[in-house]
C-alpha cells in the first residue's frame, strides 16, 4: 500500500489554490519552521462569503493536500460554515490520512480560523476567543522541547 | 530516468551474490553441524567463507561471527563489552551523537541498568576529535563504540587514531562500520580495533545476513542462547546461503575500492559541485573525509519529505532527515548532532551512490533536485518571510 491515498498524492501533485491575495480581507498563519509545517491562509471576503482563498505551505506532503483540500472546501462558502470545518472533514475528503499524518489537517483547521479571526479582528466584529485556539494549541510538542 | 539513489539504505543484490547463494538452498542445504556428507560440505563452504571474508578486513578467521546484520552485531559488541568491563568494576561508555540508533538504543537501555555513558559531540564538519575520546575515557571506562562512516551525512571517522588511545588506555573499541565495509579500506589490525560489525546488504549482498569482527584476546558472551554454533557465541542453525552471498558481495566490493570507489567519489563531487548552485544550500559534513557515495544537503525553506515525494515522481530515490520522514517530530539526531537547526535539518536530502553516474544522469538529477526545490520554495511561507528579509538566512547564497 502506498504512503498516501491517490487524492493526497493528486492534491500534492497539483495543489489547488496555491498563492497570495494582495490586500486579502483575512490572512492566517500557523505551525512554526522548528516543527517544519506552517500554513497560512488569505481570505477574500464581501458580504459574509469567502469569495477567493489562497494557501501557501511549508511541509510535508500531507500538509500541502491538507491546505489544498482545505480551502476547496471553504471557497464559496459562508464564513460560518467555514468556521465548522474540521479536521477530520479535510481528511475524510481526502480518503484518510496516516495517523501520525493527522496533525496536518488540524493544522489547516487552525489555519483558517485564524484567517478568520484576523478578518473579525481587522473590522471590529464581536466573537467569542473560545472558538479560535491559538496556533499549535492542538500539539504539544514545541512545549516539550 | 529510474535513478537508484538511497544506496545507503540498502543495495539491489549483485548477481554474482545471489549467483553464490542458490547452491546454498537446494543442493548443499545440509546442516553445518550434522556429520553426514551433505552437512560437512556445508560446513566445509562455512569455515571457507569465514577466511574469506576474515581476509577482507585484515582479521584471522576464527574473529568472524556471523549474525542476522549490523544492528545484532552492534548489540552484541556492546552488551558484551559492557557485561564484561562490569566483571571489573568498569561501567562506563564512550560514545558519540550521531551514531546509528543500532548503538544509541543500545547504550540507552544499558543506561538505565546502571552503566554511565558519555556521548561525545560531533564538530560541525561530522568529524569527532581524537581528543575529545582521549579526554573523555576514564579508568572505569570498558568500551568506546564510535562508527566507522556515518550514516546519514558519509563522513569518516579517525578510527586508527581512537584505536590507538583506546588500546593504550585498555578499552575495548568497537566500531559500527556499516557503511564503510566494501566502500573504503578497513584494516583491524592497523586501525586498532577490538570489535567491528559489518551488513551485507549495504554492499550488494542479502538482507538479514552480516557479520561481528572479536579481535582474538577479547571476551565476546552471546546475545542469543541456544546451540554451539559460532564457537558457542551465536546460537541458531547459520544462514549459509546468507553468509555465502555475503563473502562475494564483500570480496567484489573491496576489490573495487580502488577502482570503482574512485569513480563514485568524482560522481559524488560534481553532484556536490552541481547542487551547491542552488542559492541557500548547505553540504552536511566534510566535503573531503567522506564515503565515496554520500552527497547529504539541506535546504532553507522547504521540508523533506514533500522534496523526495516529487523526486519520486521524477524517478529519484532518495531520503532526509526530516521528521516528517523519520516518523518522530524531531529531524534527524545526526544533522541537529552536527549543528543543523531545525528548520533547515527539516529540508535534507542524502543521494547515495553504488555506481558512478554519467554525464546525463548527473545532470538529470541537479536539475531535479534543483526545479522541485524552487516549486517547494514558491509555495512556502517560510521562504517568502526569508526572501523579503522577515526571517534571518541561516545560510549564506552561496557557499565556498
Amino acid at each position: 500500500m502506498a504512503l498516501y491515498s491517490e487524492k493526497v498524492m493528486d492534491h500534492f501533485r497539483n495543489p489547488r489554490n496555491v498563492g497570495q491575495i494582495e490586500n486579502a480581507d483575512g490572512v492566517g498563519e500557523v505551525g512554526n519552521p522548528v516543527c517544519g509545517d506552517i500554513m497560512k491562509i488569505y481570505l477574500k471576503i464581501d458580504d459574509g462569503i469567502i469569495t477567493d482563498v489562497k494557501f501557501e505551505t511549508f511541509g510535508c506532503g500531507s500538509a500541502i493536500a491538507s491546505s489544498s483540500m482545505a480551502t476547496e472546501l471553504i471557497k464559496g462558502k459562508p464564513l460560518s460554515e467555514a468556521l465548522t470545518l474540521t479536521n477530520k472533514a479535510v481528511t475524510e475528503a481526502l480518503d484518510g490520512l496516516p495517523a501520525h499524518k493527522l496533525h496536518c489537517s488540524v493544522l489547516a483547521e487552525e489555519a483558517i480560523k485564524a484567517a478568520v479571526k484576523d478578518y473579525y479582528d481587522k473590522n471590529g466584529i464581536a466573537y467569542d476567543p473560545k472558538d479560535f485556539p491559538a496556533s499549535c494549541d492542538s500539539c504539544e510538542h514545541c512545549r516539550e522541547v | 530516468m529510474e535513478l537508484y539513489l538511497d544506496c545507503a539504505a540498502t543495495t539491489k543484490m549483485s548477481r554474482r551474490a545471489i549467483d553464490a547463494m542458490l547452491p546454498y538452498m537446494d543442493e548443499i542445504y545440509g546442516n553445518p553441524s550434522s556429520l553426514y556428507s551433505i552437512g560437512q560440505r556445508a560446513k566445509e563452504a562455512l569455515e571457507k567463507a569465514r577466511e574469506r571474508v576474515a581476509a577482507c578486513i585484515g582479521a584471522k578467521a576464527r574473529e568472524i561471527y556471523f549474525t542476522s546484520g549490523g544492528s545484532e552485531s552492534d548489540n552484541q559488541a556492546i552488551v558484551s563489552a559492557a557485561i564484561n568491563g562490569a566483571k571489573k568494576g568498569k561501567k562506563h561508555i564512550v560514545s558519540t551523537a550521531f551514531e546509528h540508533h543500532a548503538v544509541l538504543h543500545t547504550l540507552k537501555k544499558l543506561e538505565k541498568q546502571g552503566y554511565e555513558v558519555t556521548l561525545l559531540p560531533v564538530g560541525s564538519n561530522g568529524i569527532v576529535k581524537v581528543s575529545d575520546v582521549e579526554n573523555a575515557i576514564r579508568d572505569d571506562t570498558c568500551l568506546v563504540t564510535i562508527m566507522y562512516a556515518n550514516n546519514e551525512i558519509g563522513t569518516i571517522q579517525p578510527i586508527r587514531e581512537i584505536g590507538e588511545i583506546c588500546r593504550a588506555k585498555g578499552a575495548v573499541f568497537h566500531t559500527d562500520a556499516v557503511q564503510a565495509a566494501g566502500h573504503i579500506p578497513i584494516d583491524v589490525v592497523k586501525d586498532n580495533i577490538d570489535m567491528l560489525s559489518i551488513s551485507a546488504h549495504k554492499f550488494h549482498g542479502p538482507r538479514g545476513t552480516g557479520a561481528l569482527y572479536v579481535r582474538q584476546g577479547i571476551a565476546l558472551n552471546s546475545l542469543i542462547e541456544g546451540g554451539a554454533q559460532e564457537r558457542g557465541k551465536r546460537a541458531g542453525t547459520e544462514n549459509l546461503a546468507g553468509i555465502m552471498g555475503m563473502t562475494v558481495a564483500l570480496e567484489d566490493a573491496v576489490s573495487e575500492i580502488d577502482t570503482v570507489g574512485k569513480s563514485i567519489a568524482e560522481s559524488r563531487d560534481r553532484l556536490i559541485a552541481g547542487l551547491r548552485k542552488i542559492p541557500y544550500s548547505s553540504l552536511n559534513g566534510d566535503e573531503k573525509n567522506r564515503l565515496p557515495g554520500n552527497v547529504s544537503f539541506c535546504f532553507e525553506g522547504i521540508e523533506g519529505e514533500s522534496l523526495l515525494l516529487m523526486l519520486d515522481d521524477m524517478g529519484i530515490s532518495a531520503s532526509s532527515g526530516s521528521a516528517c520522514t523519520s516518523g518522530s517530530l524531531d529531524p534527524s539526531h545526526v544533522l541537529l548532532a552536527i549543528g543543523r537547526v531545525h528548520e533547515v535539518a527539516h529540508g535534507s536530502l542524502r543521494l547515495t551512490m553504488d555506481r558512478p553516474l554519467t554525464d546525463e544522469e548527473l545532470q538529470y538529477t541537479v536539475d531535479s533536485v534543483k526545479s522541485v526545490v524552487e516549486r517547494l520554495r514558491s509555495m512556502s511561507p517560510l521562504w517568502h518571510d526569508l526572501e523579503k528579509g522577515k526571517r534571518a538566512h541561516i545560510f549564506k547564497e552561496f557557499e565556498a
